[in-house]
């Protein structure tokens, strides 16, 4: 059986809605693990014990573990505790608490390294130290690690891949849907991963043009 | 907490994990040397090979694992390369993290100080020995710790080859939640055996680094 890729235009709307849904995926589990990322390590250094405890052990169980294997719980653990949700808004959640996580250590490294006199100028100058974190420290922390947290982002648009094990239709599964329709796997799959590589260049160039705005501002 | 179901399903758990453990035994070795040759292609002087070694790897760090897994299995029939799940896990997640490996080995070699190399050249020595014998016995000291990450990565994943159904931990974890509906006790299960993985071969890598600092 030889290659033809006549069949794939064919299918290029089927493809576009499927890009459409990968791109807002991405954006969704990206909001959520910069936002989870902030959460997390604000609590990890702040929160009384019994918050902090809990957490840690839930970072170290999703650093430690695939996210494949996050994603299957949290769909269908989910079901099982009677919550029925949206494989698309399953998919946002599995991906984004699993960044949130990796964005977290990132963050709670850099909030450490915010200079103390920082802080001790704030508290000085009135500020409460809740208001401190939140507009002194927190503002410099992420504002640091903005270039890593955005080579995350860039392994999350890949790893968005995977949620079409659970069912979402994004550019994965959409593939397949057309493969299973002309049996031209290598075909398809090649387009989607030349997609996906158009997808992985626009946001490589978004992220810079990012960095060196922030790096201007400084 | 089904502590009962667990008592009952381990034994398969168990198995799966060796699979696992095979695969990121392998994936690491194919790994490692496509990152050493993407890392001598990328530093080469001949510029065609330099556009190999970069293409390589931009292509393979730029494209999801899965769909190039998804190519090599389901595509590969199609052009010739017929492969079982397994070959086709170790090779696809090879090839893959070989990428991301010459990268780190690339890094690592350029962060060895310019008068290393400098010093060895004035000494006499060729552009190879001077790599062979002065650049590379550091270099090596510096990648041991970042490789260790990449290794991590690999490790978790090796769960994507259950997309293409090789029996590992991941496709068990997957099969016995769909017939026993429990998928906490199983992710816990299978989450726990990749943990240990991880943690074995963490102190591994600590182990390597440290002798390496020593000498």
């Amino acid at each position: 059986m030889g290659l033809d890729f006549s069949v794939v235009p064919s299918y290029f709307g089927v493809l576009l809605q499927g890009m459409g849904l990968t791109i807002a995926i991405t954006i969704c589990a990206g909001i959520l693990s910069f936002f989870g990322g902030i959460v997390f390590a604000v609590a990890a250094l702040y929160a009384p014990m019994i918050i902090r405890l809990p957490m840690r052990a839930f970072a170290f169980l999703f650093m430690g573990t695939p996210l494949l294997l996050q994603l299957f719980l949290i769909y269908f653990g989910l079901i099982q505790v009677g919550i029925d949700l949206p494989a698309f808004v399953a998919g946002v959640i599995g991906l984004g608490l699993h960044f949130a996580v990796y964005n977290s250590e990132l963050i709670q490294a850099s909030i450490l390294a915010v200079d103390k006199g920082q802080y001790e100028g704030a508290r000085t100058l009135g500020l409460s130290r809740g208001q401190t974190v939140r507009r002194i420290i927190i503002p410099q922390a992420v504002r640091a690690v903005i270039p890593p947290m955005g080579n995350n982002m860039i392994a999350l648009l890949k790893d968005s891949a995977l949620v079409s094990v659970i069912g979402v239709m994004e550019l994965t599964l959409a593939a397949q849907q057309a493969i299973s329709r002309t049996y031209r796997p290598f075909e398809f799959y090649l387009a989607v991963a030349f997609c996906y590589y158009f997808i992985n260049l626009a946001l490589e160039a978004g992220l810079r043009h990012v960095e060196r705005r922030i790096a201007a501002s400084r | 907490m089904d502590t009962e179901l667990i008592l009952r399903v381990y034994p398969f758990f168990l198995q799966a994990a060796v699979v696992t453990i095979q695969l990121s035994i392998l994936t690491t070795i194919l790994g490692l040397t496509c990152g050493a040759l993407g890392a001598a292609a990328r530093m080469s002087r001949s510029w065609v090979l330099r556009a190999i070694g970069a293409t390589y790897v931009s292509i393979f760090r730029g494209t999801p694992a899965l769909i190039q897994l998804f190519i090599l299995y389901f595509g590969g029939p199609q052009i010739g390369i017929q492969l079982d799940a397994f070959e086709a896990g170790v090779i696809g997640l090879g090839v893959n993290i070989g990428a991301y490996m010459a990268e780190t080995m690339r890094g690592a070699i350029e962060s060895v100080d310019k008068g290393q190399r400098e010093a060895a050249r004035t000494m006499g020595l060729s552009r190879a020995q001077a790599m062979r014998k002065v650049i590379l016995p550091q270099a090596m000291r510096l990648m041991i710790r970042p490789l260790g990450v990449n290794i991590n990565a690999l490790i978790k994943g090796t769960a994507l080859v259950a997309a293409i159904s090789v029996v590992e931990l991941t496709y068990t974890a997957q099969r016995y939640i769909g017939s026993t509906y429990k998928p906490f006790e199983m992710f816990l299960l299978s989450g726990a055996l990749y943990m240990i993985i991880i943690y074995v071969v963490g102190i591994g890598i600590a182990w390597l680094d440290r002798k390496a600092r020593i000498t």
